[in-house]
């Protein structure tokens, strides 16, 4: 950011035209195969191999560019816990822990997450088969009600503690709104994560 | 969503070439323009992914002045302590932006370049549209659905509304913008680097071909201790704003020296309320004087029908800014 700045305010300056015909992406292209995915009116876009870890096991997954992080947990990796509900960020219903966030992992190009650590759902439980501490609270206070937000309802719970903000009830709604859909249960769900909470301070 | 390429340069200087090229879009989080991809209202030939320019992520609250870098996560902005010490309503502005989810992904940089919640944009089944299709008309001024639309800066093109909340603080609090390009570095006000439709809605802001945002920051000022960031929506989170504003009081006894007043949810870019910080400047802070703020700040509102009840809800909304400043400050 030191370069000296030549003023780019100055009128008739065009480094589109200038720039018009360099390579966009030269070299940086993974290699180029058959459309795996692609849409019939769609060319064939290339693909990649990148490599993420899911659920604590280092996965390769090969993808689109627009083949989002949601995709390819279920389509590719089958690991179909995480649920598509809106597609477009407002339900919260494909909610994952991207390195330690939770994400909405339906706007998240898988390309993005290239060497991220991921959890979903099916890496709660312990190797044991014992479930976590949230989705045990969920079990006990009936906070679902037909089950298919329920996924990313739980690993948003587990961030909201771990996020320091469920401190109190009107803070847990707060911090549990990017969680769109939750029908009668919503009382539930807040009940859930003060219970975990509580435990987890006690 | 239609195919494209995708790179992710690891330097500055490779991703401004790289985002020059025709149909190109520069990709950070991604949270507003995968949405638009999906719909089919940005359908980019190519992306330039800055999310490996790692030097952008930092931030830092200096005594003179803030910094951002433009890489910088809405929620780990919104969560710092010595943001939320030194300038509460840029970290209201942020946390009451969006979910957490989304928050933990969006980047500063992008925020403020986040493309308007017209419905009429959004949905590609209505031809008109000026914004996503240059010389096509506008399903809003043509008699269409007009509450969520601006009634400031719009014009006979365009009456889309810039959806931020961060942007109001930006606006208010002088802030500046530094972008890198092709041609090098510059720094621009950020009062003008959004532009009003006039008749080219599509070009909303003034920066060039491959220019990335690098960095956003403040002069520290003493009304940024003193500061709010009030949001009127429709639902209690989660939500747009129906109008905002984000104020900030610095007081010389019982009458005020400084006043920054920004708002949203009314207006086609961020927008000051200038006038009505002139009508508090050298005033005691009353319910009065905040009410009359709220008053002129909204006078030369020209809204369409729909959404005119802005007017009486953004001067509440000031004027509830205000007080709730004058509360913080320890007054009745």
């Amino acid at each position: 950011m030191s370069k000296s700045p030549p003023d780019l305010r100055r009128p008739g300056v065009s480094r589109r035209g200038f720039l018009q015909g360099s390579s966009v992406v030269a070299g940086s292209l993974g290699m180029a195969v058959g459309a795996a995915q692609a849409q019939a009116e769609q060319p064939s876009a290339e693909v990649r191999t990148i490599a993420i870890t899911v659920n604590g096991t280092s996965r390769q997954v090969t993808v689109e560019p627009r083949t989002t992080l949601v995709e390819a947990l279920r389509d590719t990796l089958g690991l179909t816990g995480t649920k598509i509900g809106c597609n477009q960020g407002q339900c919260g219903a494909c909610t994952v822990l991207l390195n330690g966030a939770r994400v909405n992992s339906c706007l998240k190009l898988a390309v993005m997450a290239d060497g991220a650590e991921v959890v979903t759902v099916e890496g709660l439980a312990d190797p044991t088969g014992d479930l976590h501490p949230m989705q045990t609270a969920f079990a006990e206070n009936d906070a679902f009600q037909c089950g298919y937000c329920t996924p990313g309802q739980i690993l948003s719970a587990i961030a909201c503690i771990d996020e320091g903000h469920a401190n109190d009830a009107a803070e847990i709604r707060e911090y549990m709104s990017g969680n769109l859909c939750r029908c009668g249960a919503y009382p539930n769900i807040v009940t859930a994560i003060e219970q975990v909470r509580d435990s987890q301070q006690g | 969503m239609k195919s494209f390429a995708y790179s992710r340069p690891t330097r500055i200087g490779d991703a401004a070439e790289a985002a020059s090229a025709e149909n190109t879009l520069i990709l950070a989080g991604g949270t507003t323009m995968v949405d638009l991809m999906k719909i089919g209202v940005q359908t980019p030939d190519a992306l330039v992914d800055i999310g490996g320019l790692s030097a952008l992520e930092g931030f830092e609250v200096g005594p003179d002045r803030m910094r951002f870098g433009a890489l910088a996560k809405m929620s780990t902005v919104a969560d710092d302590q010595a943001v939320i010490d030194a300038f509460p309503a840029l970290s209201e502005s942020l946390w009451k932006a969006a979910s957490p989810q989304l928050r933990n992904v969006a980047t500063l940089g992008g925020n403020i370049l986040q493309r308007t919640r017209c419905p009429y944009f959004r949905d590609t089944a209505y031809s008109q549209c000026n914004k996503r299709t240059p010389g096509s008309g506008c399903a809003a001024l043509d008699g269409g659905e007009t509450t969520l639309h601006a009634i400031f800066g719009g014009s006979d093109a365009c009456v889309a509304m810039y959806p931020g909340d961060f942007a109001q603080t930006l606006v208010a609090f002088d802030a500046e913008v530094t972008v890198e390009g092709p041609g090098g570095t510059r720094t621009i006000p950020f009062n003008q680097l959004h532009v009003l439709p006039g008749t080219d809605p599509q070009t909303e802001t003034v920066l060039e071909p491959g220019e990335i945002v690098t960095e956003i920051s403040l002069p520290v000022i003493p009304a940024m201790a003193n500061s709010v960031y009030l949001k009127a929506r429709e639902r209690e989170s989660y939500a747009f704003a129906s109008a905002s504003a984000a104020v900030g009081v610095e007081m010389d006894g019982d009458t005020v020296r400084d006043v920054r007043i920004g708002l949203g949810g009314v207006a086609a870019v961020p927008w000051r309320a200038t006038a009505a910080e002139d009508s508090l400047k050298g005033q005691p802070l009353t319910e009065e004087t905040a009410r009359e703020a709220g008053r002129i700040a909204f006078q030369d509102a020209e809204p369409l029908e729909g959404s005119a009840y802005k007017i009486a809800l953004g001067a509440d909304v000031v004027a509830g800014a205000l007080l709730q400043v004058k509360s913080r400050m320890g007054g009745e």
